[in-house]
C-alpha cells in the first residue's frame, strides 16, 4: 500500500471534515455564533436521512432536497428566536460569545434528550452505494467519494457566493468587523441570520452525507462539534477556503498517523495540530498572525 | 459538562428523597408481605455507553419486569404468595463511573431497593462492584469480559460473571483459526484490528501470544481510537499484507463501519471477524444477507427451549430485537435470580444470594451453574449462517454449529 494510496485515503476522509466545518464557520465566523448544538443538528439530520431510506424508501441524495431547506428554515428561527434576543442585548462580542455558549450549550442537551427519548439509544445505519471505485489505482467506497465530491462542490458554491455577490461580500465584511459593516450600511442583524440558517442547512447536508457511510446514535453530535472547531481554527475563522484545505489537512495527517505510527493516536494528531495552531497561528493556517 | 450532569443527578436526588420521605412512614405499616418487590437500577441513557446499554442491558430488564408481573410475580414461599416487582427507579448514570457509584449507592440506602441491576460495561460494572459488596447486594455483572475473573469473585463474593474472559474469547477464536491453517485452508497471515479501550487492548494481548505460538504472522496489528471515523486505510492495508484473515476487536460503531466499508472496497477476506456488535439485530438488518459467513463474538443455539419465544416476545414487548449475544444471557441471569428467590422462598438478600451459588438454573441459553461465581464454558466465536448467529466455537459445545468456510464474497 503506497503513500499516494494514503494520501488519497486522507483527502477523502478529510474532505468530510472539510465540509462540517463549513457551517461551523459560517455560524461563528459571520453571525458570531459558537454553536456548540451544531453537531446535534448533523444528528437530527441522519436521523432524518435514516427514517425516509428505510420507512419512505427515499434516496438520501433526493432526501437532501427535503432536509437541507428543513434545516435552512428551522435554523433560521432558531437564530430568530433564541439568538437574536442574546445578539441585541449584548454589549460586546465577548457576551455575546459566552451567552451564545452557554444557551447553545442548553441546546445541545435539549436536542440530544429529545433523540434519545424518540429515537432510543440503538445504533442506526443502512447501506447507501456500498461498492467500490477504482480510481487512480486505489480503491475507495463510493459513498465517501460521493461525500467528497459533494463537499468540494459545495465549498466551491460557497466560495463563489462569498467572492462574487453582493451578500457574500457583505458577510466577509462582517466576518472582518462587524460594526464598522454595520456603519457601511450592512444589516447585520439580516444577513446574520442568513448565515446561521445557511450553516444550518450545511450541516444537514453533513450529515446526510455522513448518514451514507458511518453509524451514528443520539450522542455522535458533539464529535463532529469538536472536530468542526479544531477544522475552523486551523482553516481560520471566517475563511471558508481554509476550513476546506484544513480538514483536507487533518484528514491526510491522520491517514499518515494511522499508516506509520498507529491509529490509536489519530486524535492525539488532530488536537496536536490544533495546539500548535493556536499556539503559532491564531489566525489560522492561511493568514498571517 | 460535568457541572451540568452533577446539578441534574442533584435535583433528581432530591425530587427522589422527596418522595422517599413520603414513602418511608407508608412502608413501616406494611403488612407482613411486602406489596411488591423493589428494584432498581442505574444505566447508561446517556453517552458513549447508551447504545450497547439500550441495545443489550436495558429491554431485558424491561422484559424480565414485564414477564415477571404477567405471571403474578416472583412466588416467594415464605409469604406463600406471588410477589410482583416495581421498579422503583431507572437512573440515568451518563456512562459516567462516578454517577454509577453514587446512584448505585443511593438506591441500596436511601431508596431500600430489595435487588439492583448492574449497568452496562465492563468498567462500569468493576467500578460498582464495591458498593455491592459493601451492601451486600448480589451483582449480576452480564456485560463484563475481562482476564481478572478469577480474582476479582476471589475479592468480590457478591460478585457474578456470565461471559466468561477475554482469554478465553481470544484463545476459542484463535483455535478456529489455527485448525483452518492446520487444514491447509488458509496462509499464516493474520491482519489484526483492535479498538483502543479496555476491551479491545485486552483481547489483543490474550490474542498476540496465542495467535504467535500457533505459527501466525501478524502481518498487520493495529489500534483505532473508539471515536474513529474511518478505517479505510486499515483495510486497505490488511488487503496488501495479504493475510488471508482480517480480525478486528471491534465495538459497535467500529464493528458496523468496518464490515461497511470492507464491503465498500470490495475487500473479500477468506476469514472476516468483528466483535462486540456483530451479533446485534441491527448489524443483520443493515446488511442482511451480506453477513453470511462472517464471525463475530458470541452465537447462541438457538434450539435452546424458550429462545425462540422470548425473541418474539421481545419484539412484543420492548419493540426492540435483542441482540444474540449478551442480550439473551442478560435475561438468563434474571431467570437465575428468579429462580434463586424462588429456591430461597425469601427475599432475604443473603439467603437468596446463597441460593444464587448453590442451585442449578434452567434458562434461555441453556443450564447455568454459578458455583464458582463464573459461569462455565460457553460460545465465543459465532457466525451468521442463513440469518441466525449460531455458536461455532467451542466446536464440541452442546448445540454448536460448523463453521462455513471461506467466507463467501461480499
Amino acid at each position: 500500500m503506497g503513500l499516494l494510496d494514503v494520501v488519497l485515503g486522507g483527502l477523502v476522509l478529510g474532505g468530510m471534515y472539510g465540509l462540517v466545518a463549513l457551517g461551523f464557520n459560517l455560524q461563528y465566523g459571520v453571525a458570531r455564533i459558537m454553536n456548540l448544538a451544531y453537531g446535534e443538528l448533523l444528528m437530527g439530520a441522519a436521523f432524518a436521512a435514516f427514517f425516509l431510506v428505510t420507512v419512505a424508501s427515499v434516496d438520501p441524495m433526493l432526501g437532501l432536497l427535503l432536509i437541507v431547506p428543513v434545516a435552512f428554515g428551522a435554523s433560521w428561527l432558531l437564530f430568530r428566536y433564541l439568538m437574536v434576543p442574546l445578539v441585541r442585548r449584548a454589549r460586546s462580542r465577548e457576551q455575546l460569545e459566552a451567552e451564545t455558549i452557554l444557551s447553545t450549550f442548553g441546546l445541545l442537551y435539549l436536542l440530544k434528550g429529545g433523540a434519545m427519548v424518540s429515537f432510543g439509544g440503538n445504533l442506526r445505519s443502512y447501506s447507501y452505494l456500498n461498492f467500490p471505485v477504482h480510481f487512480l489505482d486505489t480503491t475507495f467506497p463510493a459513498n465517501r467519494l460521493l461525500a467528497f465530491a459533494a463537499a468540494g462542490l459545495i465549498a466551491l458554491a460557497l466560495g463563489l457566493l462569498l467572492g462574487r455577490t453582493r451578500t457574500g461580500t457583505a458577510m466577509r465584511a462582517m466576518a472582518i468587523d462587524p460594526l464598522a459593516a454595520r456603519l457601511m450600511g450592512v444589516e447585520t442583524e439580516r444577513l446574520a441570520a442568513l448565515a446561521f440558517a445557511a450553516g444550518g442547512a450545511l450541516v444537514a447536508a453533513a450529515g446526510t452525507l455522513v448518514s451514507t457511510f458511518l453509524s451514528f446514535d443520539p450522542t455522535v453530535g458533539v464529535e463532529f462539534t469538536m472536530k468542526a472547531l479544531v477544522v475552523m481554527m486551523m482553516g481560520g475563522v471566517g475563511n471558508m477556503m481554509g476550513s476546506l484545505l484544513a480538514g483536507l489537512l487533518l484528514g491526510v495527517a491522520e491517514a499518515l498517523c494511522s499508516r506509520f505510527v498507529d491509529g490509536g493516536l489519530t486524535l492525539a494528531v488532530a488536537f496536536a495540530l490544533f495546539l500548535l495552531v493556536l499556539l503559532f497561528r491564531p489566525r489560522g493556517l492561511f493568514r498571517a498572525g | 459538562m460535568k457541572k451540568i450532569s452533577r446539578r441534574h443527578i442533584i435535583k433528581i436526588s432530591a425530587a427522589a428523597a422527596a418522595v422517599g420521605a413520603v414513602a418511608g412512614p407508608m412502608r413501616a405499616v406494611r403488612a407482613q408481605a411486602p406489596k411488591s418487590i423493589r428494584l432498581g437500577y442505574a444505566i447508561s441513557l446517556n453517552g458513549p455507553f447508551a447504545p450497547g446499554a439500550g441495545i443489550t442491558t436495558l429491554p431485558n430488564y424491561r422484559l424480565w419486569v414485564h414477564d415477571v408481573n404477567a405471571r403474578g410475580g416472583i412466588m416467594v414461599k415464605e409469604f406463600g404468595k406471588r410477589i410482583p416487582i416495581e421498579v422503583i427507579a431507572e437512573y440515568d448514570d451518563g456512562s459516567s463511573q462516578e454517577n454509577a457509584i453514587r446512584l448505585t449507592e443511593k438506591l441500596m440506602t436511601e431508596d431500600k431497593a430489595d435487588f439492583v441491576l448492574p449497568p452496562w460495561g465492563t468498567g462500569m460494572s468493576l467500578a460498582v462492584a464495591p458498593v455491592y459488596r459493601k451492601h451486600s447486594h448480589s451483582q449480576l455483572a452480564v456485560t463484563a469480559v475481562t482476564n481478572g475473573q478469577a480474582d476479582l469473585v476471589k475479592r468480590f463474593p457478591t460478585l457474578f460473571f456470565f461471559l466468561g474472559a477475554s482469554s478465553d474469547a481470544a484463545q476459542a477464536l484463535v483455535g478456529a483459526v489455527a485448525k483452518l491453517k492446520t487444514a491447509g485452508k488458509i496462509n499464516n497471515k493474520v491482519a489484526l484490528l483492535s479498538v483502543a479501550d479496555q476491551f479491545g487492548v485486552e483481547l489483543r494481548a490474550a490474542a498476540v501470544p496465542a495467535f504467535k505460538s500457533a505459527g501466525f504472522e501478524l502481518s498487520v496489528d493495529k489500534t483505532y481510537p473508539l471515536t474513529t471515523q474511518d478505517l479505510s486505510n486499515e483495510l486497505k492495508e490488511a488487503r496488501a499484507s495479504g493475510a488471508d484473515s482480517l480480525i478486528a476487536f471491534s465495538y459497535p460503531p467500529d464493528t458496523f463501519m468496518l464490515t461497511g466499508t470492507a464491503q465498500g472496497l470490495g475487500y473479500n477476506s477468506k476469514l472476516f471477524y468483528t466483535a462486540v456488535g456483530t451479533a446485534f439485530a441491527q448489524f443483520k438488518g443493515k446488511f442482511g444477507a451480506k453477513l453470511e459467513g462472517q464471525l463475530g463474538i458470541g452465537g447462541f443455539d438457538p434450539s435452546v427451549a424458550g429462545v425462540q419465544d422470548y425473541f418474539k416476545r421481545s419484539v412484543e414487548v420492548t419493540k426492540a430485537t435483542p441482540d444474540r449475544w449478551a442480550g439473551p444471557v442478560t435475561y438468563a441471569s434474571l431467570q437465575c435470580l428468579e429462580q434463586a428467590i424462588e429456591a430461597a422462598g425469601s427475599l432475604d438478600r443473603k439467603k437468596v444470594h446463597a441460593a444464587l451459588r448453590g442451585t442449578s438454573f434452567k434458562t434461555i441459553v441453556g443450564d447455568i451453574d454459578l458455583k464458582t461465581q463464573i459461569r462455565g464454558r460457553q460460545f465465543w466465536v459465532g457466525q451468521w449462517q442463513k440469518g441466525e448467529f449460531v455458536g461455532v466455537e467451542p466446536a464440541d459445545m452442546l448445540g454448536a454449529s460448523a463453521m462455513t468456510f471461506p467466507k463467501p464474497p461480499w
